[in-house]
């Protein structure tokens, strides 16, 4: 078994009804795994973006690849991974802060995180934070310490540093 | 002026030169077969189930190269044609399968005879289209048709509500498709060519591996020329059988499961192998980690994806076979490989395929033998089974578009609707239908259409009264527990035929094979089905069992 490896795809396709369920249908139907998903419209209405993260040996991910491209409303397929890129994911936690000194902490460690206080009640506070896997995956962490309530997360968007295309 | 939505799609079937559409009539499509009614352009072909229709429309594409039409209502018209659909997927037909939807404002509220005939169809379509405004049917006909045909053919669905077909709308036909996100890659890249070219210099035991896209790409011409200018010998699979004549000196016949020894022994002694159109199937490798386990690999393909899938590649090839042949054949020569070839006689002559005649029974490789002998220059329709097995090994194919079969998906009930639309699209040809008697019944009800229509097609059924292939796993692996594959219960396939109105003959000793025949011949106004009762339990041989390496083929029970 080769070793499995983490890829993410930009994967710009027309904008039109029944898309998603053809990329979806592709990795469930061929075996492939989603780690995440994102897809929005682009500043072209007409396209969307799917940001997709998946993992497989060399021959697994060619193959998503190859697939990806053999899909009618498939415009482009960019391996994000064989370039230098920035990524990021945004984080929604709902922190329980049932007393004062709670909140006290929990505000000075989102500050450590950069997080955004988005929403506030007397016994929880909800916290925006974005950053990259690590990042998250670091706050979620020290915030699972306080209790976290709730949490929604969007997946990750990337794309190529500088002028690469 | 306006025409309704039914009639644009009548109309573009027209622009897209269409000659037949196979269909079954029912609700949800009634105003396009309305439009059909007293067309003279395009003739409607009324099938007695719609999966007929799809395999009709499917035999159409495989003997003419053109795109075939079905049509059939929603609901479960769509989902009876599903099984011809993924059959014409797995062999990358051209085909287009029109689906009659419910009115669009009940789409999603379970109404009568509503499915999501999209999300149905989605895995196994090379693309499909639901319209629910008629504004949008000839530029979904253009697209279609062009997706249908070009890069790796496949079927395509348009969906059409049935509001979309009575609505008005003014018929402008695109001159030119553009699809945006579509640009299939023809020409292969010239420094992959010339690396192909150079490792064919080096070979020392190299052999071509050609498939049905030899077939779909038009190549067979540029495959003959190549296999003839090199000297290469050259093994064509199931899907492509007739791209390079079988009875040419430098054929080894077909590879694999059931294919011939030569074959197989040469892949697993060969140094290059050199893939055309042809995907590296299962049936052909057998266990992969045996696979041509010295050859360097080349791989000529239209589909990326199906480069390095199951094999890895060491000169990939993306392109048409037809432009890639053509300029590799500019950059090779004759091969240095006397040994090899000596070698490749050697294996032919010790090892073709054979079988025992036993007493008095019709053997059913003898029963081929003698359809060669006598329709050699035929279309062969053959079903999926023994039979299929056989009329590979014993016919000696030709020509390209020769022999159709469902290689891929393997799906009994295929070829006698298959034969239909092979028969329309070739009308100066014979058609001969080689089929099994589990295959047969399986979708005997289209006999009607072809007595209607009186289409000479030779149905001959290879009867064993058994679900043959299954029966011969049985015995060979599960102890001879024959668990559901005992036909004897079949009816007599000969008065059945005289029933519907066709001639039937049922053959059951050696001696009566020619006759039957010769008088098959002489019947041109309509089908003739011969039931020739064969040996009950003869299997296929060679075989390479499930999960063996080639080298393991079993050449027969001694």
């Amino acid at each position: 078994m080769n070793p499995e490896e983490r890829h993410i795809f930009s994967v710009l396709v027309e904008n039109r009804f029944g898309v998603l369920a053809r990329v979806a249908g592709l990795f469930s139907g061929r075996g492939f795994n989603i780690d995440s998903l994102n897809v929005a419209e682009t500043h072209d209405k007409s396209i969307s973006q799917i940001t997709l993260v998946t993992h497989g040996d060399a021959q697994i991910i060619e193959q998503i690849y190859h697939h990806l491209n053999r899909l009618i409303d498939v415009i482009e397929v960019t391996d994000l991974s064989t370039g230098t890129h920035v990524e990021r994911e945004l984080v929604l936690i709902k922190v329980a802060t049932d007393n004062p000194q709670k909140r006290t902490e929990v505000l000075q460690v989102a500050e450590v995180f950069r997080g955004r206080v988005i929403d506030m009640k007397p016994a929880s506070l909800v916290l925006e934070i974005t950053g990259d896997e690590g990042k998250l995956k670091a706050a979620i962490d020290i915030f699972n310490v306080y209790g976290i309530l709730e949490l929604a997360r969007t997946g990750k968007i990337a794309m190529l540093r500088g002028s690469d295309l | 002026m306006e025409l309704s939505g039914a009639q644009i799609l009548v109309d573009s079937l027209k622009r897209e030169g269409v000659e037949y559409i196979f269909g079954v009539n029912g609700g949800a499509a009634m105003p396009i077969f309305d439009a059909l009614y007293n067309e003279t352009e395009i003739k409607l072909i009324p099938m007695r189930h719609e999966q007929g229709a799809s395999h009709a429309a499917d035999g159409y594409a495989r003997a003419t190269g053109d795109v075939g039409v079905a049509l059939a209502t929603s609901g479960p018209g769509a989902t009876n044609l599903v099984t011809g659909i993924a059959t014409a997927y797995m062999d990358s037909i051209p085909m287009v399968a029109i689906t009659g939807q419910v009115f669009t404002h009940y789409i999603g509220s379970d109404a009568f005879q509503e499915c999501d005939v999209i999300g149905v169809t989605r895995p196994i379509c090379k693309h499909s289209y639901l319209i629910t405004n008629c504004d949008e049917v000839a530029d979904v006909v253009a697209e279609a048709f062009h997706i249908a045909k070009t890069g790796k053919p496949g079927p395509v669905i348009i969906d059409i509500a049935k509001d979309a077909q009575i609505h008005e709308a003014l018929f402008q036909y695109p001159e030119t498709v553009d699809i945006r996100s579509y640009k299939p890659q023809v020409h292969g890249d010239p420094a992959q060519i010339a690396k192909a070219a150079a490792l064919i210099k080096e070979a020392k035991r190299p052999m071509l591996y050609a498939g049905g896209g030899v077939v779909l790409a038009d190549a067979s011409e540029e495959l003959r020329q190549l296999t003839l200018k090199t000297q290469i010998p050259i093994t064509v699979t199931l899907m492509g059988l007739g791209a390079f004549p079988e009875t040419h000196p430098l054929a080894m016949e077909m590879p694999g499961m059931h294919g011939s020894c030569c074959a197989n022994y040469a892949f697993t002694d060969s140094d290059l192998v050199i893939a055309i159109g042809a995907r590296f199937d299962d049936r052909v490798t057998g266990d992969l980690s045996k696979f041509a386990p010295n050859a360097k690999k080349i791989h000529i393909d239209i589909d990326a994806s199906c480069i390095g899938k199951n094999v890895p590649i060491d000169v990939p090839i993306v392109g048409d076979a037809k432009s890639v042949l053509t300029e590799l054949n500019k950059q090779v020569d004759t091969a240095d490989i006397d040994p090899w070839r000596d070698q490749i006689q050697e294996w032919k002559q010790k090892y073709p395929f054979e079988y025992e005649q036993k007493s008095d029974k019709v053997m059913p490789q003898y029963v081929i033998e003698q359809i060669y002998e006598h329709y050699s220059d035929a279309i062969v329709v053959a079903d999926v089974g023994q039979h299929q097995m056989w009329a590979a090994q014993y016919f000696k194919f030709t020509e390209p578009r020769q022999w159709l079969n469902s290689g891929g998906l393997g799906t009994m009930g295929f070829s006698l609707p298959a034969a239909i639309g092979a028969q329309l699209g070739c009308p100066d040809k014979t058609v001969v239908n080689v089929n099994g008697d589990g295959s047969y019944i399986m979708t005997i009800q289209e006999l009607v259409p072809a007595i209607t229509m009186k289409l000479p097609l030779k149905i001959f059924i290879i009867n064993n009264m058994y679900l043959g292939m299954v029966r011969q796993w049985q015995e060979l692996f599960h102890g001879k527990r024959y668990s559901a594959v005992d036909y004897h219960d079949n009816p007599d396939f000969a008065l059945l035929a005289q029933a519907f109105g066709a001639t039937g003959l049922r053959v059951e000793h050696p001696e009566e094979v020619e006759p039957a025949l010769q008088k098959a011949k002489g019947i041109t106004d309509g089908p003739v089905v011969i039931d020739f009762i064969v040996d009950e339990e003869e299997n296929v041989f060679p075989m390479v069992p499930a999960g063996a390496g080639l080298g393991d083929v079993i050449r027969g029970l001694s």
